[in-house]
């Protein structure tokens, strides 16, 4: 499988090279320069789009795509002082970005077209916009790129165009009405109600379709080739290009955290997915990889630095408050992946957990609806009360189950996440004990007060101001800070390793003096114990504790199902993954108010194309991304602390 | 590595394993019934008989994965407990006939799960990271790459064990099971699959594994392979022991010869199909 035989490095269409070229870069700058320029002639569409040199909105992200896309096709082209930027030389990467700022701009000017009705009301900006993206994306297709010498699908199925002609027969026939008569008449609502599963069938047959012809003619493929060796930089040059990515990286977070309508966080989306496929495509992603590999704890302290800076950059506190919460179900799912992700445990009903440390700490707060109204303990202490409840109802649960092997623990799991919120539901006095205020929960939990620095007031450091939900992520990002510590050292010891071992077979491990019992007690009671930390905190920052905040599957995050998703989804096992997983699966739904009702659908449908086309997560780590695909990856340097001797830079 | 003479076995020596009278029934199948076997301190003890004589469940009642319906399993004197693990933490290491490394850890990780039982950091060390924890850690590290090196595994440290060549995935079990300090490793047929120079290179290893003061106990199909290896051989027929001793002994004995020439033997109890 040497790369000779199975990749080419061939242009799609047989373009001149510098056509191609001039193509891709003049496309990326007009699409660049139609930001400068009215899109629209009325401002109903939401951003207002009509100022001559003042991007706004939709207009910034064509802005960004096409001044990326046309930088990659120089630096692809091996332009002195842009080399950086494309280390990989590949055309791949300009193909990305150019198809980035193509969605983007298209999307824009089509959404524009039918919500305002009519082509009429796009204005030059508009038209240039469109046609420089796509002048970017033709250009890009006649550069070199990397391709699969090979086809990989096989003609479609004829039983798939059956069921697309079948499909849309009925949907025809079911909206005149004669196709009712063929079916009986108790389940015909069922077809009657749902018609536009008739279409919505045809419709992803059809993408499919489209997919495999696109991708028959694209065969775009990775790039196996190691990147040529950087040029060596000094060590504070190095910990400066970390810093700018990550302060890059916090510009793009909040870009996206804060977009105020739906069209332009589609548009948000459609250019990081873009941009991030053309970054690794062009191995700049691959080289800030190295970078970070050799100042890890740099690397780290800008991560948190950069969230830290999150408030103080936000002039909304709506927005702050998306971030805390993001944070909030980002640890949580951090919390979990120490059961699911290194141990291998199915965790069903890990926000149990979260509620037991939330209600624990909830119940010694102060609060007036507490049964414990007069105790008011410090905030560490609640933290500390609530991570050692959940700690004692983890053993608990754990300690009969984990003797059991296979799915029986997903099973008690998802049993005892509803047994928990029944039980807070019942505990009001009348139908139990009373001590948890049944559904109304426990309101009216006083501000933490640590050291006389009051969370629930604004403040002002000189130039800089804190409000209430400012003050509130910064004391959520202390605990994440917390969990990623004790996870990332966990995952890496004799423990963690043990971990592994009995995901991987359990009969081995116990073979090498590994005691399964009790090695996954301690993973399942450390993960409920992170849980409870975490719901401790969540408790202080929301304010008030209630049932219906628990739940298996609900749509709005975090309930377990999203949890175990966030997990899956950004990568288990690894540190950012989770962090990732969880930030989409909560900005997606809090953005995209449309997709309300077909929330969950959607989810689905993107849990099965991802564990299609990338089962390792968003983010892998070496282990997975060689766990799932047949490559083999250039040795990399291996943790700090195996080499010795290894000259820092 | 190695000498390849078999002239260092010492009758006096003291025995490391005593099994006596160990009967493993499952239902009315008898697998294992009443074999006794003893392994003394610097030997390599054979282990052979036809497919389904028993010869992996009576590894696994050594090992604590089955618990003997009768009999019993002493180590060194003591009594073993029924858990793989505490067998393990005892002294006795094993491999697999089927390979079963951690097929998604690297060389060294798995090595490095091999030492657990030698080291006792839990996870409050680990979190904190104190001065012992990172001298145990790094102390592991240096003992598994040791071990990789002495299987001759040393350059592939960092490569997943799924990733490994057949021959080296085996040798990468023995590294692991070393890097619990063993007394009494067990070896289920850790040539199977091999070619000649593989099955050679392997012997060496057991040799070098027995210079360690590591007493050895090995299935093995490959005649050759045991009767230059053993100092001794038991032969396993349906369950039983027929015959146990040197390699005259046993290539001499009729019953053995039959016994893998397929014909029935008389005097055993009624078929048994597979003991594994």
């Amino acid at each position: 499988m040497t790369e000779s035989t199975t990749h080419e490095t061939t242009p799609v269409l047989p373009l001149p090279a510098h056509l191609a070229l001039g193509a891709a870069v003049g496309g990326g700058v007009l699409a660049a320069a139609s930001a400068a320029m009215s899109w629209t002639w009325t401002p109903d569409f939401p951003g207002d789009l009509t100022y001559y040199g003042s991007p706004a909105g939709l207009q910034w992200l064509a802005l960004v795509g096409g001044a990326l896309t046309a930088l990659l096709a120089l630096a692809a082209r091996g332009l002195k002082g842009l080399r950086w930027l494309s280390p990989s030389g590949s055309g791949n990467g300009v193909l990305f970005a150019a198809l980035g700022t193509f969605a983007v701009c298209w999307y824009a000017v089509v959404a524009i077209a039918v919500e305002l009705d009519g082509l009429v009301n796009l204005d030059p900006g508009g038209w240039l916009a469109a046609v420089g993206s796509l002048l970017a994306v033709l250009g890009a297709l006649g550069l070199p790129l990397d391709r699969r010498r090979t086809v990989r699908h096989p003609e479609l199925h004829w039983g798939l165009y059956a069921a697309l002609a079948v499909s849309a027969v009925l949907r025809l026939g079911l909206g005149q009405g004669w196709a009712l008569h063929a079916v009986p008449p108790g389940i015909r609502p069922l077809f009657t109600e749902n018609l536009w599963f008739f279409v919505a069938l045809p419709v992803a047959i059809a993408l499919f379709r489209l997919w495999r012809l696109l991708d028959g003619w694209l065969r775009i493929g990775r790039i196996e080739r190691p990147l040529p060796a950087a040029r060596a930089l000094p060590g504070w040059a190095e910990i400066l290009v970390v810093t700018a990515v990550f302060a890059v990286g916090l510009g793009v977070v909040e870009f996206g955290v804060s977009t105020e309508y739906g069209e332009l966080f589609v548009g948000f989306l459609l250019l990081t997915a873009f941009a991030t496929a053309a970054l690794l495509a062009s191995g700049a992603v691959g080289r800030l990889r190295e970078l970070t590999a050799r100042h890890r704890a740099v690397t780290t302290g800008a991560a948190f630095a950069a969230a830290g800076a999150f408030p103080f950059t936000q002039s909304s506190e709506t927005y702050v408050l998306i971030g805390t919460n993001i944070l909030i179900f980002a640890t949580v799912a951090l919390g979990l992946n120490v059961v699911v992700g290194l141990a291998g445990l199915l965790d069903l009903g890990y926000v149990a957990f979260l509620g037991v440390g939330a209600y624990a700490a909830a119940l010694v707060s102060g609060s007036r609806f507490s049964v414990f109204r007069d105790l008011h303990l410090p905030f560490p202490v609640a933290v500390l009360i609530g991570a050692a409840a959940a700690l004692v109802f983890g053993v608990v649960i754990g300690a009969p189950t984990l003797r059991l092997r296979g799915d029986y623990l997903a099973i008690v799991t998802l049993g005892f996440g509803e047994i928990f919120r029944i039980a807070m539901n019942n505990l009001d006095g009348t139908s139990g004990p009373s001590l948890t205020n049944g559904p109304n929960g426990i309101a009216a939990i006083p501000d933490v007060n640590l050291f006389g620095f009051d969370f629930g007031e604004a403040h002002d450091f000189g130039l800089l101001h804190l409000g209430k939900n400012g003050n509130y992520l910064l004391l959520m990002l202390v605990a994440t800070a917390v969990v990623v510590t004790v996870f990332a050292r966990v995952a890496n010891s004799r423990i963690g390793r043990a971990w592994v071992a009995i995901r991987e077979d359990e009969t081995a491990a116990e073979a090498m003096g590994i005691n399964g019992f009790r090695v996954k007690l301690i993973a399942f009671a450390l993960g409920a114990t992170l849980a409870g930390l975490a719901g401790a905190v969540q408790a202080h920052v929301s304010g008030a504790v209630s049932p219906d905040q628990y739940l298996f599957s609900s749509p709005t995050p975090p309930n377990s199902a999203f949890l175990l998703a966030a997990v899956i989804l950004g990568g288990m096992g690894t540190i950012s993954g989770p962090l990732v997983g969880a930030a989409l699966l909560f900005l997606i739904p809090a953005k995209l108010e449309f997709l309300q009702s077909y929330q969950l659908l959607a989810f689905g449908v993107a849990l099965i194309l991802l564990m299609r086309f990338r089962p390792e997560g968003l983010i892998a780590g070496r282990r997975q991304q060689l766990e799932f695909h047949d490559v083999q990856l250039p040795a990399q340097a291996a943790p700090a602390d195996d080499v010795p001797t290894k000259a820092g830079a | 590595m190695s000498t390849v003479t078999t002239e260092t076995r010492t009758p006096a020596a003291e025995p490391v394993l005593e099994a006596s009278g160990v009967v493993m029934r499952f239902g009315g199948l008898t697998a294992v019934n009443d074999v006794d076997l003893t392994v003394r301190q610097g030997e390599i003890v054979g282990l052979i008989g036809p497919n389904g004589a028993g010869k992996t469940t009576f590894f696994n009642c050594l090992t604590g994965l089955y618990v003997p319906t009768e009999g019993t399993v002493k180590y060194k004197g003591t009594v073993l407990p029924p858990k793989p693990h505490l067998v393990t933490q005892a002294g006795i290491a094993r491999t697999f006939q089927n390979i079963r490394l951690f097929a998604n850890m690297t060389a060294l990780e798995n090595v490095l799960v091999g030492r657990h039982t030698r080291t006792k950091e839990g996870l409050f060390s680990a979190i904190l990271r104190g001065p012992g924890y990172r001298r145990a850690e790094a102390e592991s590290r240096e003992r598994a790459r040791e071990l990789l090196e002495f299987c001759g595994l040393g350059a592939k440290a960092d490569h997943l064990a799924r990733n490994l060549p057949y021959g080296e995935q085996r040798k990468l079990e023995i590294a692991r099971a070393l890097a619990s300090d063993p007394g009494l490793l067990l070896l289920d047929e850790p040539t199977a699959g091999m070619n000649p120079q593989e099955t050679r290179a392997a012997e060496e290893l057991v040799f070098a594994i027995r210079d360690l003061g590591v007493a050895v106990l090995v299935i093995e199909h490959d005649m050759k392979f045991i009767f230059n290896l053993c100092d001794r051989t038991a032969v396993l027929v349906q369950g039983k022991k027929i015959v146990e001793g040197d390699r005259e002994t046993v290539q001499n004995d009729e019953r053995v010869v039959t016994a893998y020439l397929g014909a029935p033997l008389e005097g055993t109890t009624a078929a048994q199909e597979d003991g594994q």
